[in-house]
């Protein structure tokens, strides 16, 4: 089964699930009075549910003639890429998430920076360390100072 | 309308704007000319700065700028690299790249300049007929109007997905639609399938889906597949000039493209790119048996028809966005979360209420084109030089850019892990081809038309609102033709080319 069709079935998963909260639990909280109302909380998604299940019905079953075209990017051959590259990229984001709130600004993103191209393959250090350095000072200036969003600077520990 | 332009020209001038249009003009031609970058991240990305400026007038004109600027720098790409970075710009590759390989660059970017400051231009100046007209009319529409209305353009997008997509986009469509009821509405007072988690309480982040849907996705595509660009010729880009005669050959072209561009760019969505394809058809067509072969090879015709249509449709997609509040296209829906973040509300009251953000938009827009116009022709080569940042620090700063974004609309780090989380779902959509932009527009359009829909019902007591107003019945039926007949028409052509709709 092809990659869209997988994900149409998750799709499918989605809406069924919704559809469950939408018909069967969401209106046993309803106040009295509300009940009254001609429209509850709960119709708009019972509508979208149905035209959820329909669609990724639709897409599971191939009911829809599709000319195979070829793909930017092949899924079968994933391999073939720099997905290493791009996984790594993505945990370093994670990091990044987990990092900017503890070690402050300046340290993880300009670490982020030198990663991100160290993983990319860039080696001269002589070129990456100045320019995340001053990028990293830079976009911190401008938030900071200019839009006025604060951002803790540096590490927790030292204040700030 | 006289007073009207006489406001906007004043804020339009004004220096902090004017500084906003030569920014935003900058920025949008230097990342539209990256290959693999499209408007849609460019302008997901300055949103969060766009935001915190406070001035709704200045932060359209800049998002605006961004807008038709990165339209205007994927001309080049396509002409110098035949590497188009934007999908409204893959037409223009068609005779502008041949061009380039005979040693004409600088001619083919003058005509690509030419055309797409008269495109531009042309569907400024059609905005201004049109959007008020437009609005007038859609000052007597009721909510059950409006969310008629809102089926139609959302059920348009699924309609020009392209062949075999349909059903794709109306699940993207969906499920869009889904996410928009997680979170508190505001109609009912209760939160709805939040899962009792306090963070969905106030619903997803429209930035970080704006992010997760379009740049991150972007940013992955290019780090798993460089794109091999090579410059063509020695590189070198010279003799700048057109000849009197050849301007007189695409003054026609210009003309008839930038008019046919606007009104298709009216259409919900058909875009920019939709325009470019069938402008550039159009002209083959009707052109005479001698230049039909000059056609893919070079024409200045054929590279002046998708330029000026693609920016004339760019324009165009502001005319239901700013008289209907409906976006049409992923671009013009992001410009609308901006508008809703900075409180202001496009639709026909936009006009009565903040005539000052509408025109001086439209004014900022011949300012941008003008600026375009300057900034290209003679800088060009210079500009140029951007194609060969090395992608080891482009990558990491398009990503950085992106978690920037997130965590300044919310400060909430939490925020960055949901947008790597559906960023990657976004990836694995945009490998299985499922469309993106219906998806956001869903989003966005949600909130909005379960508010005219709950008030329709109240009204009526019910769904009576539907057969009883003649025109909601119309705009309905019009919705299910739009959705129903393209599937039908794929099952008739199967063999027909592949659809080119995607990526504004």
């Amino acid at each position: 089964m092809a990659l869209d069709r997988w994900i149409a079935l998750i799709l499918l998963g989605i809406c069924l699930i919704y559809g469950y909260a939408a018909w069967f639990t969401m209106d046993g909280g309803l106040a009295p009075f509300m009940r009254r109302n001609p429209i509850w909380p709960s119709t708009f998604p019972k509508v979208l549910s149905v035209m959820g299940v329909v669609a990724s019905t639709i897409i599971l079953l191939g009911l829809e003639k599709t000319t195979a075209k070829e793909a930017e990017i092949d899924y079968r051959r994933l391999g073939d890429y720099h997905l290493g590259q791009a996984l790594f990229l993505l945990a370093l984001m994670v990091a990044y998430a987990l990092c900017l709130r503890p070690l402050g600004f300046l340290l993880s993103t300009s670490a982020f920076l030198m990663l991100g191209s160290f993983i990319l393959g860039e080696r001269k250090w002589l070129v990456m360390v100045p320019i995340a350095l001053i990028a990293t000072t830079v976009v911190w200036y401008l938030v900071q100072q200019v839009l006025g969003i604060y951002m803790r600077p540096f590490p927790g520990f030292w204040g700030g | 309308m006289l007073e009207g332009l006489l406001i906007g020209l004043q804020t339009a001038l004004s220096l902090q704007n004017l500084l906003m249009v030569i920014g935003g003009c900058l920025i949008g031609t230097f990342i539209g000319m990256l290959p693999g970058l499209g408007p849609m991240s460019i302008i997901a990305i300055m949103i969060p700065v766009a935001i915190t400026m406070g001035d709704p007038s200045a932060a359209l004109i800049l998002l605006a700028g961004v807008y038709y600027g990165a339209i205007f720098g994927g001309s080049t790409s396509s002409i110098l690299l035949n590497a188009p970075g934007v999908a409204g710009t893959v037409a223009s590759s068609f005779d502008g790249y041949p061009m380039a390989r005979q040693g004409k660059a600088g001619k083919a970017l003058t005509v690509a300049a030419i055309a797409s400051f008269a495109g531009g231009s042309i569907g400024a100046l059609l905005l201004m007929v049109f959007a008020p007209a437009l609005s007038s009319v859609a000052l007597l529409f009721h909510s059950a109007e409006y969310f008629a209305l809102m089926v139609v353009g959302l059920s348009a997008i699924a309609a020009f997905a392209g062949t075999g997509q349909v059903a794709k986009a109306l699940m993207m469509t969906v499920l869009g639609l889904i996410m928009a009821t997680v979170g508190e509405g505001a109609l009912f007072n209760l939160p709805r399938f939040t899962m009792g988690v306090m963070d969905l309480q106030s619903g997803f982040g429209f930035i970080t889906l704006a992010m997760a849907m379009f740049a991150l996705p972007e940013a992955l595509f290019l780090v798993l597949k460089p794109r091999s660009a090579q410059a063509s010729g020695d590189g070198e880009i010279k003799d700048l000039r057109i000849s009197r005669d050849e301007a007189k050959a695409i003054a026609p072209v210009i003309g008839r493209q930038s008019l046919q561009g606007f009104f298709i760019g009216v259409l919900p969505g058909a875009g920019a790119t939709i325009a470019s394809f069938l402008g550039y058809a159009v002209e083959r067509n009707i052109a005479s048996k001698a230049e039909q072969d000059e056609f893919g090879k070079g024409s200045i015709k054929g590279l002046a028809a998708p330029e000026s249509a693609n920016n004339a449709a760019c324009t165009g997609s502001f005319v239901p966005l700013l008289t209907l509040g409906i976006p049409g296209s992923g671009t013009t829906a992001i410009l609308l979360g901006a508008l809703i973040a900075l409180n202001v509300t496009p639709g026909p009251r936009l006009m009565v209420d903040d005539p000052q953000i509408f025109w001086a938009v439209i004014m900022s827009m011949f300012i941008g084109n003008l600026v375009l116009l300057i900034l290209n022709l003679p800088l060009i080569p210079y500009i140029a030089k951007v194609l060969s940042i090395p992608r080891n620090y482009l990558i990491p700063f398009i990503l950085f850019f992106t978690l920037m974004g997130a965590y300044i609309g919310q400060n909430n780090a939490t925020e960055l892990l949901l947008l790597v989380g559906f960023g990657i779902c976004a990836t694995a959509l945009k490998f299985a081809d499922y469309p993106l932009a219906p998806l956001l527009i869903g989003f966005i359009l949600g909130g909005m038309m379960e508010d005219n829909f709950a008030r329709s019902m109240q009204l009526y007591d019910g769904i009576a609102f539907i057969w009883e107003r003649p025109m909601t019945l119309g705009l309905l039926v019009v919705a299910l033709v739009l959705v129903v007949l393209p599937s039908y028409r794929a099952r008739r052509a199967k063999n027909r080319a592949e659809g080119v709709a995607d990526g504004d």
